[in-house]
């Protein structure tokens, strides 16, 4: 084979790759084992394999050898705001993470609401360092009026349908929103925050936001919109996946939906697990999210949800924003922080659960909820098995390493963690077989 | 106003009344900051808060230099930043800065390297100066000097109006509670801000007609009219029936007892107009002493450097 002969995704099919001295680590637990890839699939596992000769050796001692890490929630910003961040660098960021695929949100201008647009981002991710799928807006133009053309997208593989950023606020129009989407086998992503309850709102409403004069968006006005979208799933049937939950009254609507196996999944920003609205004290809009930074207890409740099973995937909701927008008053900053290069240190750091449970809510959960795992057809959050294509995550799980903005791959700077001291590191992504990133550099 | 020590307020006062001697002079003028500049950055408007600071600073013999964000740059899209850095590039001493977006004092102060930064408003959340002339007229209505300050341990004040919405009351509650002062919260359900956790108050009422023969210092509070529009209030005048410092209400309270207001009054709204007249409402001392008070905040600020820190927000 040459060395970069065309694959089936139109990537590059490097060499042989072997993995060497890592523990491999996937659905079916943890064992010792080198990796083998060849042709972009691995191929064997094991100790003592034979090397092909001109093999790349990535060296895993002291590593954990998972599937690629998953990411739901991935703002791209292109098209239309390539100044804060492009397919190409968020694309870098999210494979330094540990990521070998995105979901890219259709928050862009002009917003992913057509075949057309779904398409240009498609094609611009087809030499991007990780595979970059597509949410497509459920709304024409994300304006919550009209439903955008979800059967021509679903043509071109988008599975997740969200006007993220805003959540759809006609419950008439969410429900007919749910039964078109029923009968294309598609899901609906909800942004949970009712308009009207979240006002002008800036910031958590609570004893935070009202020392510090700012306004408050209410937990309210997310579980006003999450009790709303479980009656109608109830009502249509149709699956439905929450977005960034981030209150305890949240966590607890869709613990009981599900108990009632209601077809609900959900996730969690890792900034709802590690940051409270105690950090927006000194007024730093790096701070401001949507939704906002709430209080511990929310967070002890996200950290709960994540531990119990109720919510099923950790998501970045990485935002990158220019440091002029991050230099405006708390109340006129964009919301939004960086997170595809931080989440899996904050999730190993923050939640004390086991390394297999974390990758399942990295890996392969969200790339099942994203309809990317082998079960659906697709190549993410396969097991590390032969077979399988190679889009795998090397990670020390012990290396401690602290948070440079200025060494982050990604346009923009807009993260809260600068300066934050962080446990487990990542040292490789092979993307198809490809080494992406070598001992924690991007190989372009 | 959090930042401030009781010895930083105890001091402030003191200051104040050698300035509101001054102030009595047929020329109030000292040189205590002659070749000093002060630097007036208002982003939102306001007369009487800027025109009080720049009165004080020319009283001290300083420059003053003027910058209203409706004639600048601002408007050709400056940044906020940029204007902060381009201001203290020319070479100012303080930057007394006024927003409408709580916090931006406290950001400015973090992006200026070397001069003082005082927080003349901002957003909802602190007005320290407003509340400091407060302090300082209630301590004069007490008797004045040491022994008035000592009347403020157990002082029943009460706290009238849009609570929610009020850089002037978040001031004024930190300012009575670290004197000692007993504070009272009076305000319909909506203007109360959503949590009161960690605010020194002693109790907090929707029934001013309850707390007001008790009360030794009302502070009224300005209801902007758009809140009258219906979301928070069905309309001013319901809020009148309930709220307002009517005649009827200014009889009830006990003799002695005074009345505040930051201004603008609205009158027929939160005060009726005979009542902003009568003896016991220092409106007009207020505007007065906030003149000496802002002079002695500039000069403990630049004159002597013994205000805890270069800032004051």
């Amino acid at each position: 084979m040459t060395e970069h002969e065309r694959t089936e995704h139109g990537g590059r099919a490097p060499r042989a790759v072997v993995i060497q001295g890592g523990t491999v680590i996937d659905q079916s637990g943890e064992r010792r084992g080198d990796v083998l890839i060849e042709s972009g699939h691995v191929t064997a596992v094991g100790d003592a394999l034979p090397l092909p000769s001109g093999c790349t050796v990535l060296d895993g001692t002291g590593c954990m050898v998972s599937p690629g890490l998953v990411d739901l929630h991935t703002h791209l910003r292109e098209p239309g705001r390539e100044e804060s961040e492009t397919i190409e660098t968020g694309s870098r960021a999210a494979a330094l993470g540990g990521y070998t695929a995105v979901v890219a949100m259709p928050n862009t201008e002009p917003a992913l609401d057509s075949a057309e647009t779904v398409r240009t981002v498609l094609e611009l991710g087809r030499s991007a360092t990780v595979q970059v799928a597509v949410a497509g807006a459920i709304t024409v133009g994300r304006g919550g009026e009209r439903l955008a053309p979800m059967a021509e997208m679903a043509r071109l593989g988008v599975h997740l349908f969200t006007d993220d950023g805003t959540g759809v606020q006609s419950a008439a129009l969410m429900r007919r929103a749910l039964e078109y989407a029923g009968g294309l086998g598609v899901t609906l992503a909800q942004h949970c925050e009712d308009a009207s309850l979240a006002g002008a709102g800036a910031m958590h409403e609570g004893a935070w936001s009202s020392r510090l004069g700012i306004p408050g968006m209410p937990a309210l006005a997310e579980e006003v919109m999450v009790a709303r979208d479980i009656a109608l799933v109830r009502e249509t049937g149709t699956a439905i996946h929450f977005l960034h939950l981030s209150t305890a009254g949240s966590i607890d609507l869709v613990r009981k939906a599900r108990s009632e196996g209601l077809a609900i999944t959900a996730e969690a920003a890792p900034h709802h697990f590690s940051l409270t609205d105690a950090c927006v004290a000194g007024y730093d809009p790096v701070y401001k999210v949507n939704p906002p930074l709430r209080s511990t207890s929310d967070l002890d409740a996200v950290k709960a949800g994540l531990a119990d099973g109720t919510i099923d995937a950790i998501a970045t909701d990485h935002a990158p924003h220019p440091p002029e927008l991050k230099d405006l008053p708390f109340d006129q900053a964009p919301p939004g922080m960086l997170g595809l290069e931080t989440a899996l240190a904050l999730a190993i750091t923050e939640l004390g659960l086991s390394l297999g449970r974390i990758l399942g809510l990295m890996s392969w959960q969200p790339a099942a909820i994203a309809r990317l795992d082998p079960g659906n057809g697709g190549r993410q959050g396969a097991p590390v098995a032969p077979g399988s294509e190679a889009n795998l995550c090397v990670f020390d799980p012990t290396a401690t390493w602290t948070v440079d903005s200025s060494a982050l791959a990604s346009r923009s700077r807009n993260t809260p963690y600068a300066g934050r001291s962080l446990t487990g590191r990542v040292r490789h992504t092979v993307l198809r077989g490809e080494p992406v990133v070598i001992d924690g550099v991007a190989q372009r | 106003m959090d930042d401030l020590a009781v010895e930083d307020i105890t001091e402030v006062l003191r200051v104040t009344d050698s300035f509101v001697e001054v102030g009595r002079r047929p020329n109030p003028k000292v040189p205590a900051l002659r070749g000093r500049t002060v630097a007036t950055l208002f982003f939102e408007d306001s007369t009487r808060t800027r025109l009080s600071f720049e009165t004080a600073a020319r009283r001290l013999s300083s420059d003053v230099l003027s910058f209203a964000a409706g004639s600048s740059s601002v408007k050709k899209g400056e940044s906020l930043r940029d204007t902060v850095e381009t201001v203290e590039a020319i070479g100012v001493d303080v930057m007394i800065v006024r927003h409408a977006s709580s916090g931006v004092p406290s950001r400015v102060a973090e992006w200026v390297s070397c001069c003082a930064v005082i927080n003349a408003g901002d957003g909802w959340h602190q007005h320290p100066t407003q509340a400091l002339l407060d302090l300082y007229t209630v301590r004069q209505a007490l008797g004045g000097g040491d022994a008035g300050l000592e009347r403020f341990r157990g002082l029943q004040v009460v706290v009238v109006g849009d609570i929610r919405h009020s850089r002037v009351a978040r001031s004024q509650v930190a300012g009575y509670a670290a004197l000692g002062a007993e504070v009272t919260l009076v305000a319909p359900a909506t203007l109360l801000p959503p949590s009161l956790e960690g605010w020194p108050v002693v109790d907090v009422s929707h029934r001013l007609d309850d707390v007001l023969p008790k009360a030794q210092v009302v502070s009224l509070l300005r209801v902007q009219s758009e809140r009258g529009s219906g979301e928070y209030l069905p309309s001013l005048r319901e809020y009148t029936a309930g709220f307002g410092l009517t005649g009827r209400r200014a009889a009830m309270m006990a003799p002695d007892s005074i009345i505040l207001h930051p201004g603008p009054i609205v009158r027929g709204v939160e005060i009726a107009s005979d009542v902003a007249e009568l003896p016991s409402a220092l409106i007009t001392e207020q505007v007065s002493n906030g003149v000496a008070v802002r002079m002695a905040v500039l000069f403990l600020l630049l004159g002597q450097g013994s205000l805890d820190g270069a800032h004051l927000d």
